[in-house]
């Protein structure tokens, strides 16, 4: 992995960040490399609400905000932004005015690595919305002045699509930072990660895999 | 949340009634059903902050329940409801969990705007 003088990540959902890309941020952060986390929403649309529910829909952005600080210490992000927008309406913004936005965070920022999820090939519409946004502020930028664009994506057709994956990190060496980044948005992932953690005890093959690597595809303008 | 207690529920709808309220209105089988099982529909919809005013307002079945308001120039009506709560803004907050738990509908009743 290169080192890295300044990261930005930009996604809609507290807990993207866990899944996906958790294990790359804290092998950065172990490197000396500041991490900047702007998330777009506090997943206020969240279907999971404890079961018996612990939540309503009125106090579930107040836990995720919480969870969202909490996944961030976890892997040690220092700069944690948090924009505003609302789960699930993400893509009806003005594409303009949103792509404005990430370009004033992006010039503020000034990473040289920003990972986001590859427009069109990240299922959720807010997954979408939030990578086209990123893409077309970066494609603002001159070609020189561009920072490198990573995108995450994992719609069915992404392999057929776009190709194998062309970065690829094994993050076994920060999996319990990863495990504990994906336990702090316990309201999301409570029922997931026993299941989860069964499987890793089983040494299953696919679980492990999917746990250690991280996977990114260069967005080409 | 707790599950419904009609009466509970019938006594909230009337309080709320005859005044104007704000309507979070959502039914949803969440963003990853499609890609979950390709065979399945994605439907759902979403309306929040409704300004409207009721004259009557029910709650009808046998659990999980409907709950229908009449208006002065139309209806606003909501099935599948399962669970209900009165937070600290008096705001009549109900929803329905699926069988896993999950929400499927969401249906709040409030004097002042949802924030
Ligand atoms: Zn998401």
């Amino acid at each position: 992995m290169e080192k890295e003088r300044q990261i930005l990540v930009i996604f809609p959902h507290p807990d993207d960040e866990a899944f996906g890309v958790s294990g790359t941020l804290a092998l950065h952060i172990q490197k000396g490399t500041p991490v900047t986390y702007a998330c777009l929403t506090l997943g206020e649309m969240g279907r999971n609400l404890g079961n018996p529910p612990f939540a309503t829909r009125e106090s579930l952005p107040h836990i995720r905000k919480v969870e969202l600080q909490n996944a961030a210490n976890s892997i040690g992000i220092q700069d944690l932004r948090m924009l505003g927008y609302r789960d699930k309406t993400v893509e009806f913004e003005d594409p303009e005015k949103l792509a404005d936005h990430m370009g004033e965070i992006i010039a503020d920022v000034n990473p040289s690595l920003i990972i986001t999820f590859y427009p069109g090939y990240s299922v959720h519409p807010d997954h979408d919305a939030t990578g086209a946004a990123v893409v077309k502020a970066v494609g603002r930028l001159a070609p020189e002045k561009r920072p490198k664009l990573h995108c995450v994506a994992f719609s069915k057709n992404s392999l057929d699509e776009l190709g194998a994956p062309d970065i690829v990190n094994d993050v076994t060496a920060v999996s319990d930072q990863k495990i504990a980044t994906i336990q702090a948005h316990a309201s999301q992932t409570q029922l997931m990660i026993q299941n989860m953690a069964e499987k890793l005890k089983a040494n299953d093959p696919d679980m492990i895999a999917w746990v250690n690597n991280e996977r990114f595809w260069t967005y080409k303008f | 949340m707790e599950l419904v207690i009609v009466e509970e529920v019938q006594k909230e709808l009337n309080r709320l009634a005859n005044q104007d309220v704000y309507i979070h209105l959502e039914t949803t089988n969440g963003a990853y059903a499609t890609h979950n099982d390709e065979s399945f529909f994605s439907s759902g919809a979403f309306i929040r902050n409704a300004l409207v005013k009721y004259e009557i307002g029910q709650i009808k079945g046998n659990g999980p329940y409907r709950i229908g308001l009449k208006l002065n120039i139309g209806w606003v009506y909501a099935e599948g409801i399962t669970h209900f709560e009165v937070d600290d803004q008096n705001r009549l907050l109900m929803a329905g969990h699926d069988y896993q738990g999950k929400l499927a509908v969401a249906f709040q009743i409030s004097p002042t705007p949802f924030e």
